[in-house]
């Protein structure tokens, strides 16, 4: 049975935690799905997660930031996230990077004021055959320019 | 259920989607696939086949990547005269016309013909096993790729698929160890490691239970060829993995892979659930006794969880950080538990080594390297995609006959092979042949496949710089060596490129590079050193511009330039300037050297010369 998601986030919290049991083995995927739902990890969710696991906040915070996937701010609206990897970086994906700090007025990590756009680097996609390649809103684009990839933001603009 | 069964439904699966006579679509949907705008084009394929009223007599299946990335989006179609004919290039637009060219008028859509894959000749296409990307190849790990549907777990029986593991069963634990142990497989995650000697250790470990773990974290980047395999093929890694679970003694797998890969996630959770259906995954698989259950675990963003012991303690739930060796997994792995690890190509080869046999998989490739490598082509190549080739292979035939040689005819100045553990191979040495001895002695590495060709223009200094930055933020801060070296590493690289590198720089580089080398805990430590000795080692007079002071300054020359404005917008401070179709001007006081519209330069038009930094 599929339940009705509740409105109260830490309800909520506590629900995707109860689809795995309290092992230490599931603490990752865990906070991976918390993320999925609510967007990023905030202070409460870390509470709710160590409280779960039975470890301390200290605790499930020092095994987050080791791994670059978790956020601790609200995303944009809209993520654009740009691969930093080899085959990018040799097409040209400084260029894409530099085009859309530019467009959006934010440095990478960032999101915008109204917070319509975040902007990340990624380590490598693995479309390197099509590179340089950017990622918006989960769909891979592939062989951008500064051109496209200002297409590409004005068109979510809109 | 039984083999016999299951191969029974594979038949009958399989005439379903190859019926002779019968039209049908392929549209390859891998990540790169879809990236190009395989799903548009496939969108547009069943409009056209709709408007003809095609739609109930020509199905269209969706298919993995054949390695010919560059020409993505591909699509295959067969036509009522059986011919299989490969499209390149297909956007939605293209896609309509081919339906109505080829299926409505019978007439392969030529403008866009790559080759044909089966039936009759075609004037002026080659043949699938004659284009000059494929001749020169072998494919084992690929075998499948591009031919069947990835989601069906019959397409890849009816191809030979689970009559490795039967083969298995029969020659029993031991057997099986001692067969891929003939085989000479050598372990495909980078080390090298010979892939039967690490099952018998452990198996030899009496310890219960035992874990089989697949490396799905394929972090190298510039290397996707995991990713092809699983997207495309999972199950030719999932049977590799349950051969090697038997083989040790396993009673739970793990496959642990980067969450950067959505795609290969859902096409390993639909491959295991089929496996569940036909009994070939969970308990007393195919009757044979052997249990085996098969999780995933999704890497979180960190290269590190590439080497097995942080991936181990990553998926115990702990920050992935390695430990010191020994114990070896083998002894004391997942949960202080025997473990075997083995990366996903690795697996793939297993299955076909227990289907077709040690002494035919030795047929392939060298002395000391036996079988094949895929590689991932990348980087300033014409001819960019996954590639399969026997070892021993000159470098010479991938960069120039698979790949085409370097795009806009410029010369070839370095392969980069290994990742940011490898290192940068010269043009001058591309006879080399590509196996572990010979990459190794050029002070590459091997790696995990990924192959970046980087052109005549690239400033080899910044190559190293490039991948010092990424091993600096990927190293984990255990040890110090790792920690402090990659710091300093890059922080002199960074003044060498400002042209600002005192005396004695050069001596301390080296200095750095051994000590990270020699005591590193992790291989990430001890071969971060590599881009920057390589690039020292064979490109020395670039980094000796930089330590007289000299910079690279950029000119724009007026007869080849042809006004089309790229250099100047993709110039972050504005210092280009020009009419659109007339000759464009870099204002040198503006210019901060980037070297940007370099890059961004289709005509050849942007060319440096070394100059003396204060003489700006
Ligand atoms: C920093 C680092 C990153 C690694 N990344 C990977 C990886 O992404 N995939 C992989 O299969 N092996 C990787 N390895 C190698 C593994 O530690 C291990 O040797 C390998 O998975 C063994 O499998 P094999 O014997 O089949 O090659 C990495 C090693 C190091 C030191």
């Amino acid at each position: 049975m599929i339940e009705a998601p509740t409105a109260n986030p830490t309800e909520r919290i506590h629900d995707v935690c109860r689809r795995f049991g309290p092992d230490r083995e599931n603490l990752i995927p865990a906070l991976q799905e918390v993320q999925e739902s609510e967007g990023f990890l905030s202070p409460e969710a870390v509470d709710v997660i160590a409280g779960y696991f039975s470890l301390s906040a200290n605790n499930v915070y020092g095994v987050a930031t080791f791994y670059a996937q978790f956020r601790y701010h609200p995303p944009g609206r809209h993520c654009l996230k740009i691969c930093q990897g080899t085959a990018c970086h040799v097409q040209g994906s400084g260029v894409l990077l530099d085009a859309a700090e530019r467009s959006l007025g934010i440095r990478s990590g960032e999101t915008t004021e109204d917070g319509d756009f975040g902007l990340e680097e990624l380590a490598c996609l693995g479309s390197c055959a099509l590179a340089p390649a950017v990622v918006l809103d989960g769909v891979v684009h592939a062989r951008q320019t500064p051109k496209k990839l200002n297409a590409l933001l004005e068109k979510a603009r809109s | 259920m039984n083999l016999f069964t299951i191969r029974e439904k594979a038949r009958a699966a399989w005439a379903a989607f190859a019926l002779p006579g019968q039209p049908r679509i392929l549209v390859g949907t891998a990540t790169c696939g879809r990236a190009a705008g395989a799903l548009e084009a496939k969108k547009s394929l069943k409009a056209a086949l709709d408007a003809y009223g095609l739609a109930e007599s020509v199905p269209v299946f969706e298919v993995g990547c054949n390695g010919l990335c560059y020409a993505e989006p591909l699509v295959e179609v067969t036509g009522h005269d059986g011919r299989r004919v490969l499209y390149r290039n297909v956007d939605a637009r293209i896609a309509a016309r081919l339906v109505e060219s080829h299926l409505v008028q019978g007439e392969p859509f030529m403008k866009r013909a790559l080759c044909v894959v089966e039936g009759n000749p075609l004037d002026g296409l080659p043949k699938w096993a004659e284009l000059p990307m494929i001749r020169p190849q072998e494919r084992i790990v690929t075998r499948n790729l591009g031919f069947i549907d990835p989601d069906e777990l019959l397409h890849y029986v009816n191809r030979g698929g689970y009559t490795g593991l039967e083969r298995a069963f029969a020659l029993g634990p031991e057997g099986t160890i001692e067969e891929v142990t003939r085989s000479g497989l050598r372990g495909r995650g980078g080390a090298g490691f010979p892939t039967g000697l690490k099952w018998g250790f452990a198996r030899k470990t009496p310890t219960e239970p035992k874990y089989v773990i697949c490396n799905a974290d394929e972090g190298d980047p510039g290397a996707f060829m995991d990713r092809s395999v699983l997207e495309g093929d999972p199950h030719a890694m999932l049977e590799g993995m349950l051969i090697a679970g038997y083989a040790i003694g396993a009673s739970v797998g793990y496959i642990y892979i980067r969450s950067e890969y959505p795609l290969a996630v859902a096409r390993l959770a639909q491959a295991i659930e089929d496996l569940r259906a036909y009994g070939l995954v969970g308990e007393n698989i195919l009757g044979s006794g052997f249990s085996l259950e098969i999780k995933i675990k999704k890497g979180a963003g960190a290269f590190v969880c590439g080497e097995e012991t942080a991936l181990m303690a990553s998926i115990e739930g702990h920050r992935g950080m390695p430990r010191a060796k020994p114990p070896f997994p083998a002894v004391s792995g997942l949960f202080a538990r025997p473990t075997n690890i083995n990366n996903v190509e690795t697996l793939a080869a297993v299955s076909a080594i227990l289907e077709k046999g040690a002494d035919w998989y030795t047929g392939f490739g060298t002395e000391k390297s036996r079988g094949t490598k895929t590689f991932s082509l990348a980087g300033q190549i014409q001819r960019t995609g996954l590639i399969e080739v026997p070892m021993g292979i000159p470098l010479r035939t991938i960069i120039e006959d698979i790949g085409g040689g370097v795009e806009k005819g410029k010369a070839c100045k370095a392969v980069q092979t290994g990742g940011p553990s490898g290192g940068c191979i010269p043009g001058h040495l591309l006879d080399l042949p590509v196996d572990y001895e010979n990459l190794a002695e050029a002070g590459s590495i091997m790696g995990s496949g990924g192959m970046v060709v980087m052109d005549e223009d690239t400033c080899m200094v910044k190559v190293a710089r490039y991948f010092l930055s990424f091993t600096e933020a990927e190293s984990c801060g255990k040890c110090t060596p790792c920690r402090m070296g990659t710091q300093h590493l890059l922080r002199l690289l960074d003044t060498i490129l400002a042209g600002e590198a005192p005396p004695g720089t050069l001596e301390q580089l080296h200095g750095i590079c051994e000590t990270m080398k020699c005591s590193s805990l992790c291989g990430l430590g001890q071969t971060a050193p590599n881009p920057v000795l390589t690039t020292l080692r064979y490109f020395e007079d670039e980094y000796s511009h930089y330590l007289a002071g000299e910079v690279r300054r950029y000119r724009i020359e007026a007869e080849a330039c042809e006004g089309c404005r790229a250099c100047a917008i993709a110039c972050p401070t504005g210092a280009i300037t020009g009419d659109r179709k007339k000759p464009h001007l870099i204002d040198q006081e503006a210019c901060i050297l980037c070297g940007v519209c370099l890059q961004s330069c289709r005509y050849n038009a942007v060319s440096f010369v070394f100059e003396e930094k204060a003489a700006r």
